[in-house]
């Protein structure tokens, strides 16, 4: 029973994206004009570009995140759904569960579409593409994970952008440091499993402890 | 055995009182009717009592000198209110312990519908069904949407529809959890026509008739062939 209800949540989830398809494309627009800026900005040489590429796709697929990452309970409490779903016999927080992985796939699964002509466009390396994917693949759901306990924070202002941004953006540095390690070791030709361990570790640890942070946000957020 | 027991409740806003003390149980089959200004505190205590709103901690200073509490029992609770504590139960369940499962019997009809604008009348109560564990198909939905006065609208946008028509969309939970046996409506009159109020206070009198207990707020007077409870709401400056 909660189970039809939670595959029910996400589902409408899903459809309700295409239904702002508009909305949907804004961040990944974003991601590839950010990163279209930096070989203009430093020069097209391809050392360089090679040398920064890993980190530029990560810092603009954090930034891009962070543009949608809004909408992820922005309607529901506008319009009173939350209030339902707090009021249903299903636990809040397997629907958190339920909506930050509907969010995830709608926003990453055209980042990493994208992704392959951006690493081109940066001429990284297949081992730095493999890295990157790799990085890209634990480590964006630790983003949303982590993103929509800044969200649900932040729902009941009206205006929680900005403030959402500079809450956020702090805490996905060790992110960051592990995931352009990663990839420079890759570059290097060098094993980045540690790297990876550290990034899927501290996935494991969000995807149990978040949602139980972003239920109680949700529910201080009605108050 | 009552479906709804409230015992000790405050709440503030802003640094004002505006109830505290408060004392409220609701039988099967019983309306509670509650009134008061704007601002007095209604939304606000049917929000804690549902669970979506947290109850103030007890001022007690305050509660002696400043106003008497409202006690619908009328009970001997004029002794220390200290030492009562603050809860509030649906069917026995402590809301702000388990609300799952106290929202299991209870429907919650707030200011905001709980329908999204994007999606179709029977697209927005088929997923409402579907988080509720409310077993139902699609002719079920269409035939209460018909019902209703809403024919032919059922697969438009919502934003589609006017106010009154999205408030008809809303109320149709009504009639799609009618075997709830507590309902908290807040100000369900709002925007609808004469003939649709006629017909949702039929409704009302037809679920108090099975047992079903109401408890709502409204500033319209109620036509309602079925003994009431009036509670009203003092605004507290």
């Amino acid at each position: 029973m909660v189970g039809s209800a939670l595959i029910a949540i996400f589902k409408k989830d899903i459809s309700l994206a295409y239904r702002q398809l508009a909305e949907l494309m804004q961040p990944l627009m974003f991601f590839i004009l950010v990163i279209t800026l930096f070989p203009l900005a430093v020069g097209p040489s391809p050392d360089t570009l090679q040398r920064i590429g890993g980190g530029i796709i990560w810092v603009a697929a954090i930034l891009s995140l962070l543009l949608g990452m809004e909408r992820m309970f922005r309607d529901d409490y506008a319009d009173g759904t939350l209030e339902q779903y707090i009021l249903s016999p299903t636990p809040l927080y397997l629907i958190v569960v339920v909506k930050v992985l509907a969010h995830w796939l709608m926003h990453i699964v055209p980042l990493f579409l994208i992704s392959p002509l951006l690493a081109l466009f940066l001429n990284l390396t297949m081992d730095m593409y493999v890295a990157l994917m790799l990085t890209l693949l634990l480590g964006t759901p630790l983003i949303s994970f982590v993103g929509a306990i800044g969200v649900a924070l932040t729902v009941g202002l009206q205006k929680g952008g900005v403030l959402l941004a500079l809450l956020l953006i702090p805490i996905f540095i060790p992110l960051l440091i592990f995931a352009t390690s990663a990839i420079e070791s890759a570059s290097m030709l060098l094993p980045y499993h540690q790297q990876l361990a550290t990034i899927a570790s501290l996935l494991l640890i969000s995807v149990a402890l978040s949602p139980m942070a972003v239920a109680y946000s949700l529910r201080v957020s009605q108050n | 055995m009552s479906v709804l027991l409230a015992h000790n409740i405050s709440c503030e806003k802003s640094d004002r009182a505006l109830f505290s003390g408060l004392h409220l149980s609701v039988s099967p089959g019983e309306l509670v009717y509650l009134t008061g200004e704007n601002g007095a505190g209604k939304t606000s205590l049917l929000r804690i009592l549902v669970g979506l709103g947290m109850p103030s901690k007890n001022t007690f200073d305050d509660v002696d000198n400043e106003q008497d509490p409202i006690d619908l029992n009328d009970d001997e609770h004029e002794t220390s209110l200290k030492n009562q504590k603050t809860y509030v139960k649906i069917n026995t369940i402590d809301v702000h312990k388990d609300i799952n499962g106290a929202s299991e019997q209870l429907l919650y009809f707030g200011h905001k519908l709980g329908l999204n604008q994007l999606m179709s009348p029977v697209e927005n109560l088929q997923s409402w069904c579907h988080q509720q564990n409310i077993e139902t198909n699609i002719g079920t939905i269409t035939s209460t949407l018909d019902e209703l006065g809403l024919t032919g609208l059922e697969d438009i946008a919502l934003k589609n529809l006017s106010a009154g028509q999205q408030r008809r969309v809303a109320l149709a939970k009504l009639w799609l959890k009618s075997y709830a046996n507590l309902w908290v409506l807040d100000e369900p009159f709002t925007a609808l026509d004469v003939n649709f109020i006629a017909m949702l206070e039929d409704k009302i009198t037809a679920f108090l008739k099975s047992g079903g207990a109401v408890l709502m707020t409204s500033h319209q007077s109620l036509n309602i062939d079925y003994p009431m409870t009036n509670m009203h709401l003092e605004y507290q400056w």
